[in-house]
């Protein structure tokens, strides 16, 4: 982090890597203390979080049936 | 003579043995690929389509798959590309205006509309399912296809490059672009145009 970022700003800038896991070990856990000591920041990442799982049970729908049977029956014969 | 016939019977054996592995570990991840291909597409019929297209090819082109790499990358590969053949891609991305506005904007704004401010559960809660799902739609494909692939096929930066065919950095800037412009959608549907 930059010493004359403002950690609430830096925080707000790594959020997407940071929910998507792709911030490096040191770079998380310097998100984290912050986090742990500003309760705004984690509010709103909490959010993001939620907003995430949102997002993800936007395709709940499972397969239909018929179409499974379908694939299935791409396959090459045995014969 | 009849050593090299047996040799060839083996051989045989062994492929069909291979190829059926393949086709039955295709088909497990199925329920996955159709997750991911369901929010690709707008609906369940194009979808249908695409796993069908999808699968006659990964079984017709199986001897391309390198065993032990990542498979339901590998299916997605072929579904994103047919995905593009097919021409579902003729919505020209529209040049959207990029967001001045920070990534804590579409909490703000919920925020703001949410009497008694309280905590960030019951700013969630102006959210609905299907508000989501028609946010999501509205984004555009190719930034779409980042964050589908990403959040809800849960793949790795690096993944989603390699099956999108584009640099880790325009998987990062797509994310980046598409999630703000979701989360416009969001604060328009939701708490309407400022």
């Amino acid at each position: 982090m930059g010493a004359t970022l403002d950690p609430c700003l830096w925080c707000e800038e790594v959020l997407q890597p940071y929910l998507d896991r792709e911030l490096s070990e040191s770079e998380r856990a310097q998100a984290q203390a912050h986090l742990d000591e500003c309760d705004d920041c984690a509010r709103r990442y909490r959010f993001e979080e939620n907003l995430r799982l949102l997002v993800r049970q936007a395709a709940p729908e499972k397969m239909p049936p018929e179409l499974k049977q379908k694939l299935a029956a791409l396959r090459t014969p045995l014969l | 003579m009849a050593d090299s016939q047996g040799t060839q019977g083996r051989e045989i054996a062994t492929e069909a043995r291979d190829r059926v592995r393949f086709e039955e570990e295709a088909l497990e991840l199925a329920d996955q690929v159709y997750r991911v291909a369901r929010r690709l597409v707008r609906t369940k019929e194009e979808a249908e389509d695409l796993m069908q297209e999808t699968y006659a090819r990964a079984f017709r082109s199986w001897r391309s798959f390198t065993p032990g790499t990542n498979l339901r990358a590998w299916l997605l590969r072929i579904l994103t590309n047919l995905n593009i053949d097919r021409g579902r891609r003729q919505q020209r991305t529209p040049d959207m205006q990029p967001m001045e506005e920070g990534d804590y904007f579409l909490y703000n704004r919920l925020e703001e509309a949410t009497p008694e401010r309280t905590d960030e559960e019951r700013v969630i809660e102006r959210l609905s399912q299907d508000d989501i799902v028609s946010a999501l739609s509205s984004v555009p494909h190719d930034f779409r296809d980042a964050i589908v692939l990403v959040d809800i096929g849960d793949f790795s930066y690096q993944e989603a490059a390699q099956i999108l065919d584009v640099p880790v950095g325009t998987i990062m800037s797509r994310l980046h672009r598409g999630r703000r412009i979701l989360k416009q959608q969001l604060a328009e549907t939701t708490v309407g145009e400022r």
